[in-house]
Order: structure tokens, then C-alpha cells, then sequence
């Protein structure tokens, strides 16, 4: 009889968390509270958005070394954190890669490409792949606008840098710049979802 | 519609039974480009073939792995109405300097276009709704049914997929 109750409890136990596993995995949709997480930078120390005190909001970055699509955003995602930075919406950038799998992805060639390039930004490595699946990041470079309402992060927008990723000067749409500019003016951005090619995160 | 046409001479050495003859081959190997408007048509054909549209690049390592698996597709079901695209998604100052030297190096025999539409979030989602944008992403499609699917296929996975296919047409 034990064993039997053993059993039933488990069954509800499996149902339910596989529910609850789908849900999470599908990520974080327009409006809804992102959570914060405690990351190592390169610099060794270890990151949250909660160290942000007077911060408005955060770009969110799922980014990393290897993709020829985060490379060909690296000074994008520069210029970003340089303009809006003072504005109170500073760039995070996070690798969501396993290393083990993704060749060029471990933390010591993250320090290596940050140095090289001079990020202005924390530089975080996922450790243990929990927060990608959280935020629902598929692909890098993958933006995670978020906006402080209150004590949350609501997550305002979702996608693409801009319209075009192999030629800066031909972008005619700067979704994340205009995203930010329309928080400041205390309005809604649109788009708020954008969809682009990008390396998928390995697992 | 930009079209690149690369042409390679191969010198090939034939040896005969009693002398060596010297003959000049020529290979072609073209590598189209597309926009989505140009590229439209190829994903919506309503002839009785059933299409795999791989979409890939050089630099995407899981796309690379399984290169081989819709080359093996190809050729297993080349006399059943099958036909495999793989459309690239390289880089379009990349089509000379590393597409081309890589579908020689790998001897693809699946036609490969490459896709040079920057505004992409424009034609993602006339692909597929379900396409987050990450590759490798497959369609498969006939003029009775289309299927996508954002992730990497082995032979086993890809063939009952296609049977799925095969059996409406």
C-alpha cells in the first residue's frame, strides 16, 4: 500500500512538473516580470541586475563568442551601451553557451574577446544554462529589453538589434534604440517583437 | 536577382593503357542569390515533388554536422519525386571567399542558393510562424503539406518525417 501511495505521489509530482518544465521553456513574453540572476562576469565577480540601484531598466543580451552574427553586432552592442548607459538602461551581455559543446565559448576566451574589444558592459557566463531557458532565448545575438516598473523588470521588448545584421550604415530600423527611446518618452515600444537569424544556443 | 556564376577548370589526368592523355573538364558551380520575393516561389511549388529546404551556413556547426544527412536524403530518394535545397544564410561578401570553396571542398551534389535578404524580420515568419530564427531550421513541403522544424535531423529522424510527406503526395 505504501508503495502504491509512493507511486501516485510521484505520478502527480512528474505530470506536474512536466507541465510546469513547458511552460518555462516557452520564455518570457511582452509584460511579463523578468527575474533577476547572479552571474560571473570576466572580471570574476559575480553580477545581478539587483546591483543596479538607480538603473531604469536593462538590454539584456544573449550573446557569445563564436557566432558570426554576435561578431558582426560586437561594436552594435557597444555603441548601445555607450548611448543609454547614462540613460539608465545599461547593456548586459550574456553567454548562454555550453563550452564543452560550443568551441571558442569558454569563459577564458570570453575575457579574452572583451579585453580585445573593450565591452563597457558586464560580459556573463551562464554557468549551469538556467537563465536562457528562463528569458526563452533561442539564438545569439538574442535582446531582452527590459523596463523598471515599480520593484520589477517588466520585459518590453523582444528580437533583433536592428534590420540589418551584415551592414551597419543600410539599417533603416534600430528596434532596440527606438525600443529604449519610446520607455524614456514613457510609451509603448513598437514593435516589441522582432525576429532575426541567429546561432542556436548550444546545449 | 544577382547572380554569380563561378567556373572552374579542372585538369584531370586520364590514364590509358598505353599512354597518358591530357583532358581539360570543365565544372560549373553557380551559387544563386535570393531575396524573398525571389525566393517565395521555390518554398510554394505545386508540381508532385516533395521538397526538403535545409537552411544552413558554413559557420553554423550543428548545420555543418548534418549536412551529410539531407546529402545521403538526396541521393536515397532522388527517383522519388524528392528534391533538397540548401539555402544558405552566409554572409553575402562571404559567397566567393568561403561558400563556394566550401560546397567544392565538402563535394555538396544538393543545390545550394544563398539567401541575401537582410530584413529578415520580415520573411522569418512568412517561412514559419514557428521559426524563432535560429538555424539549422527545416521546411519540408509538398503541394498537400508543409511541416517546419527549428532543429537538427539525423537520417532515421529525417526519413519518417518525409514518409509523413510521401504518403499525401
Amino acid at each position: 500500500m505504501k508503495t502504491f501511495k509512493t507511486l501516485f505521489i510521484l505520478t502527480i509530482f512528474t505530470i506536474v512538473s512536466a507541465f510546469t518544465l513547458k511552460t518555462s521553456s516557452e520564455g518570457y513574453k511582452i509584460g511579463d516580470t523578468a527575474t533577476d540572476f547572479k552571474l560571473k562576469n570576466i572580471d570574476g565577480k559575480m553580477v545581478s541586475m539587483a546591483d543596479y540601484k538607480h538603473a531604469k531598466g536593462f538590454i539584456v543580451i544573449f550573446t557569445c563568442n563564436h557566432c558570426p552574427y554576435s561578431i558582426a553586432y560586437e561594436d552594435r552592442i557597444i555603441e548601445l551601451d555607450k548611448n543609454y548607459k547614462e540613460k539608465g538602461y545599461s547593456v548586459i551581455a550574456i553567454n548562454p553557451n555550453n563550452p564543452e559543446i560550443s568551441k571558442g565559448d569558454d569563459f577564458i576566451s570570453m575575457q579574452k574577446r572583451a579585453k580585445e574589444k573593450g565591452f563597457t558592459f558586464p560580459y556573463l557566463f551562464d554557468d549551469g544554462q538556467n537563465i536562457y531557458p528562463q528569458y526563452g532565448a533561442s539564438r545569439t545575438p538574442h535582446v531582452f529589453l527590459l523596463n523598471k516598473e515599480g520593484k520589477d523588470l517588466k520585459v518590453a521588448y523582444i528580437g533583433a538589434i536592428d534590420n540589418n545584421y551584415s551592414d551597419a550604415e543600410a539599417v533603416t530600423e534600430k528596434y532596440v534604440e527606438d525600443a529604449i527611446n519610446a520607455l524614456i518618452d514613457g510609451e509603448k515600444p513598437n514593435p516589441n517583437f522582432t525576429k532575426a537569424i541567429g546561432c542556436s544556443i548550444k546545449k | 536577382m544577382k547572380k554569380i556564376v563561378l567556373s572552374l577548370f579542372i585538369i584531370t589526368l586520364v590514364s590509358c593503357k598505353s599512354d597518358n592523355k591530357q583532358v581539360e573538364k570543365k565544372i560549373e558551380l553557380e551559387v544563386k542569390s535570393y531575396t524573398y520575393k525571389t525566393l517565395e516561389p521555390i518554398l510554394n511549388r505545386q508540381d508532385n515533388k516533395t521538397y526538403i529546404i535545409n537552411f544552413w551556413a558554413t559557420w553554423c556547426k550543428p548545420c555543418v554536422e548534418e549536412l551529410p544527412v539531407f546529402e545521403k536524403i538526396g541521393e536515397l530518394y532522388k527517383n522519388k519525386n524528392v528534391e533538397v535545397i540548401l539555402v544558405s544564410l552566409d554572409f553575402p561578401n562571404q559567397l566567393e571567399t568561403r561558400l563556394i570553396p566550401f560546397i567544392k571542398k565538402h563535394k555538396l551534389r544538393s543545390k545550394v542558393i544563398l539567401m541575401t535578404d537582410t530584413d529578415q524580420n520580415t520573411w522569418i515568419p512568412k517561412i514559419s510562424e514557428k521559426w524563432s530564427g535560429a538555424i539549422p531550421a527545416t521546411l519540408i513541403y509538398n503541394k498537400n503539406s508543409r511541416e517546419f522544424y527549428e532543429q537538427s535531423f539525423t537520417i532515421d529522424l529525417l526519413q519518417k518525417e518525409l514518409n509523413k510527406f510521401i504518403k499525401t503526395n
